[in-house]
């Protein structure tokens, strides 16, 4: 419990050094470690400008320990009601996340947006679900959910525990987005967009048109190493059409920090096409998958946070990809 | 006991039931099934043995066959394993097939290769799926009907249920065949891969839009010609990864092209002759 206060207070000193014109951390509640004490417990967050506010997630794999704590999530706070953006990787997070808007405003929570699949995103919908929320994702994220979910929930298993995982309800998306979809939270308007195969291949970004902010989800990655379950293709030629989005900030789904825009890109698009690059020459010069992996993004490596994790992985699937170019 | 010594006759065996089973217990739904599944911890190897060799003796191939693949594998739907085998010089004998086998697969029987006299191939290359921690079996048939196996255990989860992969616009059409040379190495010898656009359906994957289950599609055989010899036999099952791809050394004998025909298990078949000057 010392160690996450310390932790807590750490971020805290961070955020107002770096960023003392607009980040106040509100929240500092935090009674004890996930999971142990989740129902008093709200998410440490940052409010970002007028409605919005963001929680950081670990940068790290999920552990029982940090709860499936790991990914970005946002709140925003209209006229009329609350949207939040991803849920986190456990029912422990979700319920966090819903005492964090508590916190803020008493306003009705209206819309649960899940920015793609992935459980770090979509664990903790079931703390949010109830009357008046409606889920909303990619088109595609339904069909994701069904096909992918009973994998993940057998895969994230020993990571979470049999306890967090027996909590957790896939709920797909009742609202779905199919190229772009506005929603209005009274006074207050978030873009919807929905992409084609990047880092996922159900991935939805959210823009508060107002304060030009940009909830990328997993399309932008800060610090931690950007992870390929879609198409490496699909990503880089997504990039310039994300660059064109009218933000000034964003949060990434992944990486402590908020960013400009689109300047946010550039680490991404070069690690990204550091792995297509290494890929090809590896695959033109006739080099086999097993001994081109570990030379696949090396240059990348001392540059990302879990570099070892899922830099082999994003490798064995450009390859795979790139070879039938 | 009932032998099973293709992948494709492993893969019909598997009843609705075990199907199903299967895949609750890939959703993480496990339920007590009837008693027959064994003790997690019980070694599955002695009675896929029996069964895909009935009456025959496995004997410790460690020296003459090498399974490479990683202890931990990184993607579960594309696991990197080669085989290789070393015949001392003095050993007139020669390698007639190898039968790779995934111990914890649905489907265990992955692929069995059989090399033509004289081919030269003493190393093959290919992908699986690999859906528990497992160990991988290799059993290399010699000209003298003698068996011999060699293992590896391999960590890794989830790969005949593992997504696959998305589609993506201008995709290239299933059957579509690519066919590459790699230069000789000092022995003379020299590698071609054979690889098939091929969803390789596992029968566990489901469909995005209808919400069933994919009923199983997967390449099941391919045979590969140099000139008018024949080199190289596969026949393989769902636990070779989504669009199949092969490496293999051989010797080349002068043939001006390479020919390869194949053919899946809903029976459509696709082929391609491949000149050796154009082939890399
Ligand atoms: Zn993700």
């Amino acid at each position: 419990m010392i160690c996450c206060l310390a932790t807590v207070l750490l971020k805290c000193i961070l955020y107002q050094r770096g960023r003392a014109a607009f980040a106040v951390v509100v929240t500092l509640a935090l009674a004890g470690c996930l999971p142990a004490r989740a129902q008093d417990t709200r998410l440490t967050i940052v409010k970002i400008a007028d409605g919005i506010y963001v929680h950081f997630g670990n940068v790290a794999l999920t552990t029982p320990g940090n709860a499936g704590d790991i990914a970005n999530l946002g709140i925003v706070v209209g006229h009329d009601a609350v949207a939040v953006i991803d849920t986190g990787g456990s029912v422990a997070v979700g319920k966090a996340l819903l005492a964090a808007v508590r916190g803020v405003t008493a306003l009705p929570l209206r819309y649960v947006i899940n920015t793609h699949e992935h459980p770090d995103h979509v664990f903790g919908n079931a703390a949010l679900a109830g009357p008046g929320v409606t889920f909303v994702g990619h088109h595609n994220l339904p069909a994701s959910l069904r096909a992918h979910g009973p994998f993940y929930l057998h895969s994230f298993r020993p990571a979470l525990g049999d306890a967090a995982i027996g909590q957790v309800r896939l709920i797909p998306p009742a609202l779905l987005v199919d190229g772009s979809k506005e929603l209005d939270l009274g006074g207050r308007k978030l873009l919807l967009t929905a992409w084609p195969p990047a880092h996922s291949d159900c991935d939805l970004t959210v823009l508060d048109e107002q304060a030009h902010f940009l909830f990328a989800g997993d399309l932008v990655f800060l610090d931690h190493v950007p992870v390929i379950d879609g198409s490496l293709n699909g990503w880089l030629s997504l990039l310039p059409r994300l660059a064109a989005l009218p933000a000034d900030r964003v949060l990434p789904g992944h990486g402590q920090r908020i960013a400009p825009w689109p300047q946010a890109l550039d680490d991404e698009r070069r690690y990204l096409l550091s792995i297509q690059a290494d890929a090809r020459r590896m695959i033109a010069a006739g080099t086999p998958l097993a001994e081109a992996v570990p030379f696949i993004g090396r240059s990348e490596r001392g540059r990302w946070q879990l570099f070892d994790d899922y830099n082999p992985r994003n490798a064995t699937a450009a390859f795979s990809e790139l070879e039938w170019e | 006991m009932q032998t099973i010594n293709s992948p494709a006759a492993w893969f019909s065996r598997l009843s609705p039931g075990r199907r199903r089973f299967l895949l609750a217990f890939t959703g993480g739904i496990l339920a007590t099934s009837g008693g027959k599944a064994a003790p997690a911890d019980a070694d599955p190897w002695p009675a896929l043995a029996g069964q895909i060799f009935p009456g025959k003796t496995l004997q410790d191939g460690s020296a003459l066959l090498a399974i490479d693949a990683p202890y931990r594998a990184e993607d579960a739907a594309v696991v990197p394993v080669t085989l290789r085998t070393i015949l001392p010089a003095d050993d007139h004998r020669q390698v007639r097939s190898i039968t790779l086998v995934i111990d914890a697969n649905p489907s265990p029987l992955a692929a069995v290769f059989t090399l033509a006299p004289g081919s030269g191939i003493d190393r093959i290359a290919t992908r699986v799926r690999v859906d528990d921690y497992t160990n991988i079996h290799a059993v290399a048939e010699l000209s003298d009907g003698t068996l011999w196996a060699a293992a590896r255990f391999v960590k890794a989860s989830g790969g005949c249920s593992a997504p696959a992969l998305k589609p993506v616009a201008g995709d290239i059409p299933i059957g579509t065949l690519r066919f590459r040379l790699f230069p000789a190495g000092e022995d003379g010898r020299r590698e071609a891969q054979v690889m098939v656009r091929h969803p390789n359906y596992s029968g566990m994957q489901m469909d995005q839009i209808s919400r069933l289950y994919i009923p199983a599609d997967f390449v099941q055989t391919l045979t590969v010609r140099q000139g008018d010899d024949l080199l190289l036999t596969i026949a393989g099952g769902i636990s070779i990864s989504e669009n199949p791809s092969f490496r293999f050394s051989f010797r080349p004998n002068g043939g001006k092209s390479f020919r390869v025909e194949g053919a899946d298990s809903t029976g459509k078949r696709f082929s391609g002759t491949f000149p050796v000057d154009s082939a890399a």
